[in-house]
Parts: structure tokens; sequence; C-alpha cells
């Protein structure tokens, strides 16, 4: 059901709902770990833009992190997606269960 | 960028009654509230409503949408707005001898997982692969 949506699903969407970050986001799931610099080469906008967007895309889980020497790899997470397949999955019980609904008001109405 | 593939959920349904009747419960109002949700809906091409259901945590309850289609008796399109995300929900009724095959596709569903992670190491082919009953992909 729509209305038991998970607020990780919510989360998910909100930050892939950028272009900026999905493109980001598909990068590493492309290529593999990177770090900002390079990232910044890609993404059309500043270093400090990138950072802000792989901020949200942390706090989505999207996206993981390691320091090595002084600089941050960035990792895609694809099991932070999970939310996303079981929210396709809740619309088809959804819809389900509303046509079902449909049939009962069809019954109850005048012909 | 490419545009990234999307999904439909698709349900087909028999109903014994005529597409009249059918046509009459998804458009009007106090109709559409009694199995779907409240809403101010009009079968009019371009117009926007909203479909209302119980807040919950992180979700205000509202579904921004729009008509695309409103062909009576025959097709009603409209998209489906929610959490910064835009979906399309088509219904399509066909007459039959027994009363109105309908079909609801809900189309627009981002799959960026199944782009990337094509051949991945975490078993999402085989997940995704059971949705397959349920979900039909398109481009």
């Amino acid at each position: 059901m729509v209305s038991d949506m998970p607020n990780a699903a919510s989360s998910v969407f909100r930050a892939l709902a950028d272009p900026t970050r999905r493109a980001i986001f598909e990068r590493l799931s492309r290529d593999g770990e990177q770090t900002v610099h390079v990232l910044t080469r890609h993404s059309g906008v500043s270093q400090p833009m990138v950072s802000k967007h792989l901020s949200a895309l942390k706090r989505a889980r999207l996206v993981g992190h390691r320091r090595r020497g002084r600089e941050t790899h960035y990792r895609a997470r694809p099991q932070a997606l999970a939310p996303l397949v079981d929210w396709i999955n809740h619309y088809s019980a959804f819809w389900q269960n509303k046509l079902d609904q449909l049939e009962d008001l069809l019954e109850r109405m005048e012909p | 960028m490419t545009e990234p593939a999307t999904r439909s959920v698709i349900i087909e349904k028999e109903y014994a009654h005529p597409p009249e009747k059918v046509w009459r419960a998804l458009t009007e109002r106090s109709l559409i509230e009694q199995w779907l949700m409240k809403n101010d809906f009009q079968p009019l091409v371009g117009h926007e409503f909203r479909l209302r259901s119980e807040p919950v945590p992180n979700w205000d309850g509202v579904i921004e949408c729009r008509v695309l289609a409103a062909e009576p008796c025959k097709t009603l399109s409209y998209t489906w707005g929610t959490l910064g995300t835009g979906t399309v929900v088509t219904f399509t009724l066909t007459p039959t001898a027994a009363g109105t095959h309908l079909r609801m596709e809900h189309s627009g569903f981002r799959e960026d997982q199944e782009k990337n992670y094509k051949g991945a190491k975490y078993g999402w082919q085989s997940f995704l692969g059971k949705l397959e009953g349920v979900v039909a992909g398109l481009e």
C-alpha cells in the first residue's frame, strides 16, 4: 500500500530526483570508487556542489565512503535501492486492492 | 546521459458491467472517492487535481495529478506525482460480451537498479526476476 511506503523509499527517491545526483550515482555505479576531484571533473558543477550532492546520497545510504591518505573515496551502495523495488511491489498490491474495491462499487451502483 | 528505462505495473480485470458504468466510476468525484481516494477530479484534458489519502510520517498523503487523456468509455490517463517522482496512470476500457475489460497501466517507474546492476553480485537479477509476474518492463 502507498500509505505504508517506508521512509527509506522516500529518501532514496528524493536523493535520485536530482539529475546531478543521479549522474554521480550512475558514475559511481558504472566506474567504481572515485574521489571528489574525479567526480567534479565529470559532473559540470563545482566541487562544493559535488560534495553537497555526495552528502545527500550518503544520507540516503546510496553512497559509502572511506578515507585513503588525504583523499576520500566514494562508492555506490546498490543495496540501498532495495526500497525502490519494494515500492513498485507496493503499487502492484495497491492497484489490485483498488480495482477490487472498484468492482464492489460497481455492484453497489445503479445500473 | 540517456533517459533511464522505466517499468510499469499493469493490471487487467474483467467487470460484469458495461463500459459506460465503469467510466462513471472512474470519472465522477463521489464515485472515485469510494474506490480510490478523495479528489477534485474533472474529466478534462489538462485539468489538474489532487488525490488525497491519510497523511503518514514523511508523506502528506497528497498525489498531484493532471489529466492527459479522457475519451469517454475508452481511455483515461493522468499523471501521478508524489515525492518528487512523476509516473502516469492509464485506464483502457474495452467492451466485452460480459461487460468490460479494464486495463490499468501505471508507468514511469525508474529502473536505475536494473541498468546499473546488470550482472552485479547482489542478487538483483533474481530479485527483479521474481517481480516479472506483476511488473512488465518497457523502455
